[in-house]
């Protein structure tokens, strides 16, 4: 469980993220919701504890997240997998070397052992014939499973996703999503999701905070979004031709 | 960003790894540049002392000794470390750059690893070595001055090699190594700060590369100077 308490950051004098507050459960796929510009990354950035909050505080179980403590940052780090929206994974590493690589870091396990939770994560998210291949080689939805897959090898108690289909066509980025809601009830994880995309909302929207200009304007799950009387939700949700049409 | 690239260590069989690595990219791989450019520099250094000291009164070994002392002094910890600049350190600025781009920085925070530990320290070690590169590039320039004057009919072999042992000091080749261990450290370091925290896309790594050469070779520059003015002035 996460727990956003109040938080505020603020570039140049522009306040990016206004008073933020809310919790993301255990098990669930958390969506944060917004146009481009409406402060998803930075949020999700202050989160991670990759950008510092002007106020407020952040949670992770009942463990402050404190920036000063460098050590206690690592540690929790430990505990944390990232999905980057252009998956942010090692150019100079094969796809198995890329999954191991946190083993590498963290773990005491011998090679073989490394191996073999490689080769288990590698059926897990389903990646064939890559393992001995270069990031460039491979396609941006193989690339997004070696992310996932990176990302999952150790167990991680949180899971957050940027924007984890962009690029991806509608097929394979519903796949995308629904691997990431299969690891989340799966290992019961936290899983935390940027997303602008309508489809991942219904599909895994379990909870969803909607952002506009850096405030959270609304917060529920995939059926109440369809209901709800809020004026910029509608927007959003019914911005594109085909949800227009299903509403009517 | 010094403190923090010697903090909170990567594991070392990690490090070991990564260290091998930089020293293949920065200093095997730069092998072939300096040896080429030594040999060639110190052939004209000699062929231009050789023209300008054109004179019955100067002694023969005048262009061994100029060349030895080009050579030892400024040519090879200096000129070659500005050389440098622009091949290591546009290759350090330029990859730290991209995977700062590309997230891979952020993909090594988010793991809870410490980016400047992993990505900055088996730089500098790896740069430990660059005296062995500079060593050669002082043996290779006399040895190109030797050939060239030889060769070319301006000195004999005799008073070439008389030259280079005239008046030789033992404490112009510990300056000249003092200077390139300095040089070593900046060579790593100020291309690493200029990848590291550089912000933008595919352009402003090319940027971030050209402004780490400028600063690279300017500071060298001076340190250059400091150095030469309180060890050999």
């Amino acid at each position: 469980m996460i727990k956003v308490e109040n938080i505020s950051k603020s570039f140049d004098g522009i306040e990016i993220i206004k008073n933020i507050s809310t919790v993301f459960d255990k098990g669930k796929t958390n969506l944060i919701i917004g146009q481009s510009g409406s402060g998803k990354t930075v949020f999700m950035k202050c989160l991670l504890g990759l950008l510092e909050v002007d106020y407020g505080n952040i949670f992770f179980e009942n463990q402050k997240f404190d920036n000063e403590d460098v050590s206690k940052v690592l540690n929790l780090r430990k505990q944390m997998g990232m999905v980057f929206q252009g998956s942010a994974l090692f150019d100079s590493m094969t796809v198995l070397e890329n999954i191991i690589f946190p083993m590498k870091m963290f773990s005491n396990k011998s090679i073989d052992e490394m191996h073999d939770r490689a080769q288990e994560v590698i059926k897990r998210v389903d990646l064939k014939d890559a393992d001995n291949k270069f990031p460039s080689e491979i396609s941006g939805g193989m690339k997004k499973r070696v992310a996932i897959a990176r990302a999952i090898v150790l167990n991680p108690k949180y899971l957050f996703c940027d924007e984890p289909n962009s690029g991806l066509d509608p097929k394979t980025a519903i796949i995308i999503d629904k691997l990431i809601q299969e690891i989340t009830i799966e290992y019961g994880i936290t899983t935390v999701i940027n997303t602008h995309d309508m489809n991942s909302v219904m599909e895994i929207g379990d909870k969803i905070i909607f952002l506009v200009s850096g405030e959270k304007i609304w917060e529920g799950d995939s059926n109440q979004i369809l209901k709800t009387k809020n004026s910029l939700v509608n927007d959003f949700v019914y911005s594109s031709e085909i949800m227009k049409r299903l509403k009517n | 960003m010094i403190r923090l690239t010697f903090s909170k260590f990567t594991k070392w069989n990690v490090l070991k790894k990564l260290i091998i690595q930089e020293i293949d990219d920065l200093i095997i791989g730069s092998i072939w540049i300096v040896a080429f450019m030594s040999f060639l520099v110190g052939g004209v250094v000699a062929i231009q002392t050789a023209l300008n000291i054109d004179s019955p009164f100067l002694p023969g070994n005048l262009i061994g000794f100029a060349t030895r002392q080009s050579v030892i002094l400024e040519f090879a910890p200096t000129l070659i470390s500005i050389i440098m600049a622009g091949k290591v350190g546009s290759f350090i600025t330029s990859s730290i750059g991209t995977m700062r781009v590309t997230e891979q920085i952020d993909a090594l925070e988010v793991m809870g690893i410490n980016s400047f530990n992993y990505l900055i320290f088996p730089k500098i070690v790896s740069l430990l070595l660059y005296p062995f590169l500079i060593t050669l590039a002082m043996f290779l320039g006399i040895l190109g001055g030797y050939i060239a004057s030889v060769y070319a009919g301006f000195s004999s072999s005799f008073d070439f090699i008389q030259g280079i042992q005239l008046d030789f000091k033992v404490f112009h080749v510990i300056y000249a190594y003092i200077k390139t261990t300095l040089f070593a450290f900046i060579l790593a370091t100020i291309p690493s700060y200029h990848g590291f925290f550089m912000k933008g896309g595919a352009l402003e790594v090319g940027k971030a590369s050209n402004i780490s050469f400028v600063w690279t070779s300017i500071v060298i520059i001076v340190i250059n100077f400091i150095v030469t003015q309180l060890l050999l002035a």
